[in-house]
């Protein structure tokens, strides 16, 4: 695994030479770090080892008593899922609209952050104050009137907002943006500000601070905040049940096509799962990389 | 960091073109919606209304009356929804913070293996919510569960007979398992990202003053990530006590009672006896006792006065 | 105070969207009855029927294909899961946003023709569609209250039998299916040892159980709803039904514990591997072939019924009319052409065809002659469905009916299988609070 180094190894780059160190952790920390770490691992894979074996049973075994390993082994259920239910077209609406929305609103959070970090301006507190607030309204209470807005907004302009991935995804933007802003607001106050004034020294204007400064200083919160749009967007089920139709239908309601009326195709739902949830963990791994990455060398001081 | 040293007033427009998409879209999805859904917590709303919402009769606070009389089961049934939410937000909350910091610090030095481990414990949050909650009602199934199949027939707890997890009072515990799992990789996530900027040099310093690994842990990293840890648990408390999906899919349209989180509650009370009006006087009061809460957090942790002195 | 101008000039923006937004409420603005402006064009939302969705769509574009060949009028499909339907219907009904054709469950019809979005079928429509005569009875009972003209016409019919497997009967040593409770119970204890279970229940599906209740109430004589239409669930006769199903777990034990949380056909899934010997369901026969039983491997009969008695109607009621309904959609656009719709779909040739792809029975009359529908299954279905079966309450309410009492059986078979007693009174005390759940 290309492991980026943590940062302390990057503001001490010599740690070849080991004898021991009063930044190494003493056994007892690394005791407590790998029982934590281990059973962490374990209760995080319990269903997952579930999803994958349900998933290689034939139907009649997936339904009787739990075993922890298929009695027979079968491939079925992966070749099933694809005209069970037209996963393949789920999983592009899905990625089409949670990936418009994460760009989206990491780019509108973004601005909206930097102008409350960095700018002390009348109605600021009641920004961040209302913004949080949308948060707290149950989402059954206004998806009749969202939906009721997206229609007279299609009937009066002819933007047709009900029944496309545009309406989804302008509804999931603004569901992960107050976090977002949130969020940034913290990890940009933790960047020092004198690095903007440097840079405003050196001829950047105010947006060329927040590109060139802030934003670089920033990335492992950006990244965290992109995925937390993503995946808001990736798993939201009650709107999607109603604001989607056939061609437009997302995963996440789109899996629910394998439990009809009279069956549950179990070793589907759990094959399905697997499948559009690997491209996921994978751009999670890439992703990871800048986590960890951060601030610029030198750049805190 | 003193704040007061760099700030800027000034009389630009920047601030608020850069808030202008925020506002809004906040404003066409969320609050003109919130607004529409409080003033039909004071209409009659029932199906024979709701093809035209604006004919629905004004029922003045009789929704309100409903919900909050205790004398009566629709009144009783809330407030034990919302004490039974309560509890659930709190444990879960807890748990999934706790998760979350504990494996962010202990991933936060290289070792072998990190990065995988790192991606692994993103799994639960990479995997749609309808598959993983439907897995652990699989898993919690009385008689073909993997949950009972080690706890009864494998270390032979519990007696002889069965544990019911999806039905009566342990339903709670399973609900409450089920959301830390899904809920505690987001603190990780948040977490490991606010860890990055800590300044190497803090932790040298300390080492050379003789602070061990634990005591680094305390005097540096945690007080650290405070602010971040500030809007984390806000976070989570509020997902959690709005969480719908959760119990849903775990449980269907009726949750038992040991598990009726509060928006199950009230989708029930709305769509699944088509009473919108005292399904969004619920949805009120609900938002009046969240905005409380967290007017009163932000209060207490602080943020809320250091920005008033600044404006 | 800044603040507090900002605050003012806040609430005022908010307050003049907020009137904006409620002057442009819901609903069209062209007016009721429907018009013909897209002569050319339908849209129809089905239900899903057939194992999944892709099975319904391919088992409807060649008739979609048959109708447009016939009128020249296109069809546009989109069937759409059971889940989502009942928010997709709302969603249409609230904005006037719909499709012009749907299908209904029809235990929907009477909450769904009070919201006023649905076309009246009143003599002119029928006539429209070859007249109200030709469907059974029971079906046009289940398509909207009594006493105002239907929402909707029936399109697939269902009813409930009693599924047996006859591998366990014969081993058990018993000759034929139970045909009154007491026969159920006597039989029962028979079967259920050894691991094995008599009958099997979906304690924690709240429709199901609604079903098995609402006919053991019919069976004492007695309806959860009033002739004014008001709530009468903790009435004796009503108290002793529900006691009586749940009594099936809780004293006569013959139903597995663990069924008190099946609601996902596991039920079905346990009669496949030969748990249990009985269920009582709507037309189960392909979902057992999923789970791998052979034809034949299961026996079909009545619902059981009182002592004495043999199905019929009142006391003698063994099943709910199940079902389908389709409805038009009261803005759409092509009036005409969603009549014509309704005809084709309800014609003799379609109704024939369509109920045999998905395993029902045919509403109309003149279709269930087919000799389709003479299978050992479907004779039990069809003339308990044109003899025996009962709509549900046709109450708006009924669905508020579903959830609170379906709730109240339901948390009394978790009673039952956590071994608490059941008693007169706890069943008492679970309808009177359901009934006073039932709001407006």
């Amino acid at each position: 695994m290309p492991d980026r180094p943590g940062p302390r190894a990057r503001t001490r780059p010599r740690r070849r030479p080991r004898p021991r160190s009063p930044l190494d952790p003493p056994p007892s920390f690394r005791a407590v770090r790998a029982v934590f770490l281990t059973l962490l691992t374990g209760f995080v894979l319990l269903p997952v080892h579930v999803m994958v074996t349900s998933s290689l049973k034939p139907l009649g075994e997936v339904s009787g008593r739990f075993r922890w390993f298929p009695g027979r082994l079968t491939v079925r259920p992966y070749l099933d899922i694809w005209h069970t239910v037209p996963l393949a077209e789920y999983f592009v609406n899905s990625l089409i609209v949670a990936g418009a929305a994460t760009v989206c609103s990491v780019v509108i959070a973004v601005f909206a952050a930097y102008a409350v970090s960095r700018y002390r301006f009348r109605g600021r507190r009641l920004f961040t104050v209302t913004v949080l607030s949308t948060q707290m309204f149950p989402g059954i209470l206004f998806l009749l009137p969202l939906f009721l807005i997206f229609v007279n907004i299609g009937n009066s302009t002819g933007v047709a907002l009900y029944g496309s991935r545009g309406g989804l995804i302008l509804t999931y933007l603004t569901f992960s943006l107050p976090f977002s802003v949130w969020m940034l607001i913290g990890y940009f106050d933790s960047v020092p500000r004198e690095l903007d004034e440097a840079a405003t020294v050196d001829g950047c204007g105010p947006l060329g601070a927040l590109f060139r400064v802030v934003i670089p200083a920033a990335v492992p919160g950006i990244v965290a905040v992109a995925v937390y749009a993503f995946m808001t967007a990736w798993g939201e089920v009650l709107f999607a049940s109603v604001m989607t139709n056939d061609t437009t239908r997302t995963l996440a309601v789109g899996l629910r096509g394998y439990s009809t009326q009279n069956d549950v195709y179990w070793n589907q739902i759990m094959a399905a799962s697997l499948v559009v949830s690997i491209p996921v963990v994978a751009g999670f791994l890439l992703l990871q990389r800048y986590l960890v990455a951060g601030l610029t060398a030198g750049a805190v001081k | 960091m003193s704040p007061h040293t760099t700030v800027r007033v000034r009389k630009s427009a920047l601030p608020y073109l850069l808030l202008l998409p925020a506002v809004l879209l906040e404003l066409l999805i969320h609050l003109v919606p919130m607004v529409m859904g409080v003033v039909m917590s004071f209409r009659q709303l029932t199906q024979f209304f709701i093809r035209d919402w604006t004919r629905a009769p004004w029922a003045g606070p009789a929704n309100y009356e409903l919900a909050v009389d205790l004398n009566k089961p629709v009144g009783q049934a809330l407030l034990g929804s919302f004490v039974t939410t309560c509890l659930f937000t709190l444990l879960s909350v807890g748990l999934c913070w706790l998760l979350g910091t504990a494996a962010a610090v202990f991933t936060q030095e290289s070792f072998r293996g990190r990065g995988p481990l790192r991606a692994l414990f993103l799994v639960p949050y990479a995997l749609p919510v309808y598959a993983a909650v439907i897995t652990w009602a699989f898993m919690f199934q009385r008689d073909n569960g993997l949950v009972n199949h080690v706890l009864h027939d494998q270390l032979g707890l519990g007696g002889a007979d069965r544990t019911f997890w999806l039905l009566g009072d342990n339903s709670f515990w399973a609900l409450l398992t089920v959301s830390v799992w899904k809920g505690w990789p987001f603190a990780f996530l948040i977490v490991t990202a606010a860890l990055q900027n800590i300044p190497g040099e803090l932790y040298e310093a300390a080492a050379l003053d003789g602070a061990g690994s634990w005591q680094r842990i305390r005097r540096i990293t945690l007080p650290s990530v405070g602010p971040v840890n500030q809007v984390l648990v806000l976070v989570l408390f509020l997902w959690t006590f709005n969480d719908f999906n959760t119990p849903f899919v775990l449980f269907g349209k009726a949750a038992p009672e040991a598990a009726d989180l509060i928006s199950l509650h009230i989708y029930q009370s709305s769509f699944v006896t088509w009473n919108f009006g005292a399904g969004a006087a619920m949805s009120v009061l609900l938002l009046l006792f969240l905005l409380l809460v967290t007017a009163g957090y932000l209060f207490l942790t602080g943020r809320g006065r250091r920005r008033n002195a600044d404006a | 105070m800044r603040r507090t101008r900002a605050a003012t000039t806040a609430a005022i923006t908010l307050s003049l969207l907020a009137a904006t937004a409620t002057a442009c409420g819901g609903g069209s603005a062209n007016g009721d009855g429907g018009s013909n402006s897209a002569p050319k064009e339908l849209t129809y939302w089905a239900s899903n029927q057939g194992p999944d969705i892709a099975a319904d769509e391919a088992t409807l574009a060649p008739e979609l294909k048959k109708f447009e060949e016939r009128t020249g009028i296109k069809v546009k499909l989109e069937v759409i899961p059971w889940p989502d339907l009942l928010g997709r219907i709302l969603a249409a009904t609230a904005s006037g946003q719909g499709p012009d054709v749907l299908n209904i469950g029809n235990t929907w019809s009477a909450s769904l023709q009070a919201t006023g979005a649905l076309l009246p079928w009143d003599g002119r429509n029928f006539d429209a569609i070859g007249g109200k005569d030709r469907f059974v009875a029971s079906a046009i009972g289940s398509s909207g209250a009594t006493g105002q003209d239907p929402a909707a016409v029936p399109l697939y019919s269902m009813s409930y039998a009693l599924y047996y497997n006859k591998k366990m009967f014969r081993e058990a040593g018993i000759e034929k299916p139970p045909a009154t409770w007491d026969e159920m119970v006597t039989v029962g204890q028979r079967l259920s040892k050894d691991g094995k279970w008599a009958l099997g229940a979906e304690g924690s599906n709240l429709a199901n159980n609604i079903h098995q209740v609402f006919v053991l109430a019919k069976q004492h004589g007695a309806d959860f709803f009033d002739a004014a239409g008001k709530p009468a669930f903790d009435g004796p006769a009503t108290v002793d039904a529900v006691k009586q199903y749940v009594d099936l777990m809780a004293k006569d034990r013959i139903i597995a514990p663990g069924n008190a949380e099946y609601a996902q056909n596991q039920s079905l899934q346990d009669f496949a591997a030969g748990k249990t010997a009985m269920v009582l369901w709507q037309s189960a026969a392909t979902s057992f072939k999923t789970h791998g039983m052979k034809e034949g491997d299961w026996g079909v009969a009545p619902v059981p019924v009182p002592a004495g008695g043999a199905p019929g109607t009142g006391r003698n009621t063994n099943s709910m009319v199940a079902g389908i309904n389709m409805a038009v959609f009261r803005n759409t656009d092509n009036i005409d052409g969603s009549l014509a719709f309704v005809k084709f779909m309800t014609g003799d040739e379609e109704q024939r065809l369509l109920n045999k792809a998905y395993g029902s029975i045919p509403p109309v009359k003149a279709a269930q002659t087919d000799a389709a529908f003479a299978s050992e299954d479907l004779t039990v279905l069809r003339e308990t469905l044109s003899t025996s079966a009962a709509p549900l309450p046709q109450v708006p309410q009924e669905s508020q009916f579903e959830t609170t009492v379906g709730t109240a059986v339901k948390e009394l078979f978790a009673d039952a299988a956590a071994g608490r007693p059941v008693t007169t009174e706890s069943v008492k005390a679970e309808l009177t609070k359901a009934q006073q759940q039932m709001t407006s």
